[in-house]
């Protein structure tokens, strides 16, 4: 797996990254591989690329401490959903990858007083 | 995760139920309304998603989806908001779908979780009723409202939060304790509040007029007044609803329904029974077409002539009126009810109300006074006009009002003339009058004179020669059309009826005759 994480600064990155963390521990639990982690190019970022068996998954993780200001979906607007669809495309390409399939999944990571929940939709964007 | 709950749509007074389906998705958080609402519907997305989280439930955290079925009748308006909220809180689990099943729920939600009240409590609880729902969810300012209509269970509460507690059947909860469930005591649409109405005592001096007010009144037979400024015609014409008999419950509904939707409250004066005095509506004459016979751009309101149902429409200064919303009242006047067509549909609201115009003669108003006229015969033929003929034949009596002359006055002064009649007297005879009438009309659709058909007028009710005599030389010398002669015999047994008579005599079609007047009662040819 290259390397092309950086090493997170603030305490909302560490959050993000923590959270990352526990959501491909989860995937890996149910049995996927994962491929990639915050992929970047000039569009954004792709926070998790797996494989789940025959197919090609991409990730997008919200985490939150607390729901004060409503359930980490709710911050993937319309405009971030179209931007994830172009950055799949991208990656696509940059790997030389194609005539496989793809899905587009969502997960939600929630820590409060320690404990984490995690949600997770699948093909949502 | 799919729930549904009960709501009802109304078009006029056509009510048809509507299914609120909610479905919760596995998607990102998303909610959509579906099923044909207007821009006002559409806004409830916004108020039902802030009523929910602030009463303290979760909002569900992916894509809802409220269909309003069947999604071909087009819907409108904020009543839908707690029926919505509630089918959302089904699906997501906060409260038992089962118990919601025989429940029609309206009432708009406030951003705290406050249920409000919206127009149309009554015909809505009504329709509610006749759909089969045993059971129909109000706010709390709508329940005597809701009250009138038996034969329903009626649920009122002040907020969401107690509408969930009420189905869960927790009210162990803080604050459910004022769920008011059943009906307030005493509120039944039976009761009849006393009233106050300007009394005919006070018209003294106008004897003709007071009479044919009693005819109008007996018969309910449409009038219309002419005559110079100050002679009396508006003050006559406000005690004209004092001398109905009170409505019907039935009636009274008919027309509190329509007072209803206009968001007019349906109470009487002691503001705790149903309204069963007949209304008076007296549009100014600058009113649109709109506004005299109802309209509206997607959803038709009614207007006056429907919120006269049951009651008295009064147009003062009839010709200042623009002359087609004069002339629109002449298909309500004969099929008693008026159909707006728009593209969400036909809405149909009740019209059956008894017309009074009062005019002057001409523009100056001194057309029939002493010291004469300064108009133009032009200015006088074109303010005439503005009353047109298919209009004033519809009219049964068509008086002309003189001004109380100065000796009259003198003689009111010195107590040499008391007045004739007094409201209370007058309603009396009104009452034995319509009782005579409708105990002949008994097998017909029809309970007063002014609505008997021609054909019966001339076969069954047909008089003996003797007595139509005068009427029959008018007709035969061309001076009264075969509608004109109709109209006379209907004032006619009117006539018969109050003077206690079973049928009526020369002297009965005579005065008929003077009442019904000319055909053009301004005085231009």
């Amino acid at each position: 797996m290259p390397e092309t994480r950086p090493t997170p600064k603030t305490a909302r990155q560490l959050l993000g990254r923590y959270g990352e963390d526990r959501a491909c521990d989860y995937l890996q639990a149910l049995g996927y591989s994962i491929l990639e982690r915050n992929w970047r190019c000039r569009i954004g970022e792709i926070d998790i690329i797996a494989r789940d068996r025959d197919r090609l998954v991409f990730i997008e993780v919200k985490t939150r401490s607390a729901q004060g200001f409503g359930h980490p979906f709710e911050s993937i607007t319309e405009t971030k959903a179209a931007r994830l669809r172009r950055l799949v495309a991208a990656w696509c390409e940059h790997r030389q990858v194609s005539g496989i399939k793809v899905r587009l999944d969502a997960i939600a990571v929630l820590v409060r007083a320690g404990r984490v929940n995690i949600e997770h939709l699948k093909q949502v964007l | 995760m799919l729930a549904k709950s009960l709501a009802v749509s109304l078009l006029g007074l056509t009510a048809t139920a509507i299914e609120v389906e909610a479905d919760i998705s596995s998607q990102l958080p998303n909610f959509v309304l579906v099923g044909l609402p207007d821009a006002s519907l559409s806004e409830s997305t916004a108020r039902v998603r802030a009523a929910v989280v602030n009463s303290g439930f979760a909002w569900p955290a992916r894509r809802v989806t409220v269909n309003l079925s069947p999604a071909s009748v087009p819907k409108q308006g904020s009543a839908f908001d707690l029926a919505i909220a509630m089918a959302v809180l089904a699906a997501n689990g906060s409260v038992r779908s089962d118990a919601m099943a025989d429940c029609v729920l309206i009432g708009e939600l406030t951003l705290d979780g406050s249920v409000r009240a919206v127009n149309g409590i009554l015909p809505m609880v009504k329709a509610a009723r006749d759909l089969g729902a045993a059971r129909v969810m109000v706010s709390r300012e709508s329940l005597a409202e809701a009250s009138l209509i038996a034969g329903i269970h009626v649920v009122s509460v002040e907020n969401l939060k107690q509408a969930v507690g009420w189905f869960n059947m927790t009210l162990v909860d803080e604050g459910t304790e004022n769920i008011c469930v059943g009906r307030i005591k005493g509120v039944t649409a039976d009761a009849i509040a006393i009233f106050d109405a300007p009394d005919l005592a006070d018209v003294i001096g106008q004897d003709l007029a007071v009479n044919s007010l009693l005819v109008a009144a007996a018969g309910a037979h449409h009038m219309m007044m002419v005559g110079t400024p100050g002679a009396g015609k508006t003050m006559l014409a406000e005690r004209l609803p004092g001398l109905l008999p009170d409505l019907s419950v039935e009636a009274a509904l008919e027309t509190a329904a329509v007072a209803s939707i206009a968001g007019r409250s349906v109470f009487g004066s002691d503001s705790a029974s149903l309204d069963r005095r007949p209304k008076f509506e007296a549009p100014h004459h600058s009113s649109s077409m709109a506004a005299i016979v109802g309209g509206g751009l997607r959803t038709p309101k009614p207007g006056a002539i429907s919120l006269a149902h049951n009651g008295v429409l009064f147009l003062d200064e009839a010709p200042e009126f623009q002359t087609p919303v004069l002339d629109s009242l002449r298909q309500p006047l004969e099929s008693s009810e008026i159909r707006l067509h728009r593209a969400a549909g036909t809405a149909v609201f009740p019209a059956r109300f008894q017309l009074v115009l009062a005019a002057n003669p001409c523009p100056c108003g001194k057309a029939f006074a002493i010291e004469g006229c300064k108009c133009t015969a032009i200015s006088r033929a074109r303010y005439a006009q503005k009353l047109s003929g298919p209009l004033l034949d519809r009219i049964d009596i068509r008086l002309v009002v003189q001004p109380v002359s100065a000796l009259k006055q003198k003689m009111v002064r010195e107590g040499e003339v008391t007045p004739a009649l007094t409201t209370a007297m007058a309603r009396s005879m009104v009452a034995e009058a319509r009782l005579a009438a409708s105990t002949r009309l008994k097998k017909t659709p029809w309970n007063t004179n002014s609505q008997v058909s021609a054909n019966y007028l001339r076969g069954p009710l047909k008089l003996p020669g003797q007595a139509t005599r005068a009427l029959d030389i008018a007709l035969n010398r061309g001076r009264m059309s075969m509608r004109g002669y109709d109209r006379c015999l209907r004032l006619a047994w009117t006539l018969a009826d109050l003077a206690g008579r079973n049928s009526p005599i020369a002297d009965d079609v005579a005065q008929a005759v003077l009442l019904r007047g000319n055909d053009n009662p301004l005085g231009v040819q």
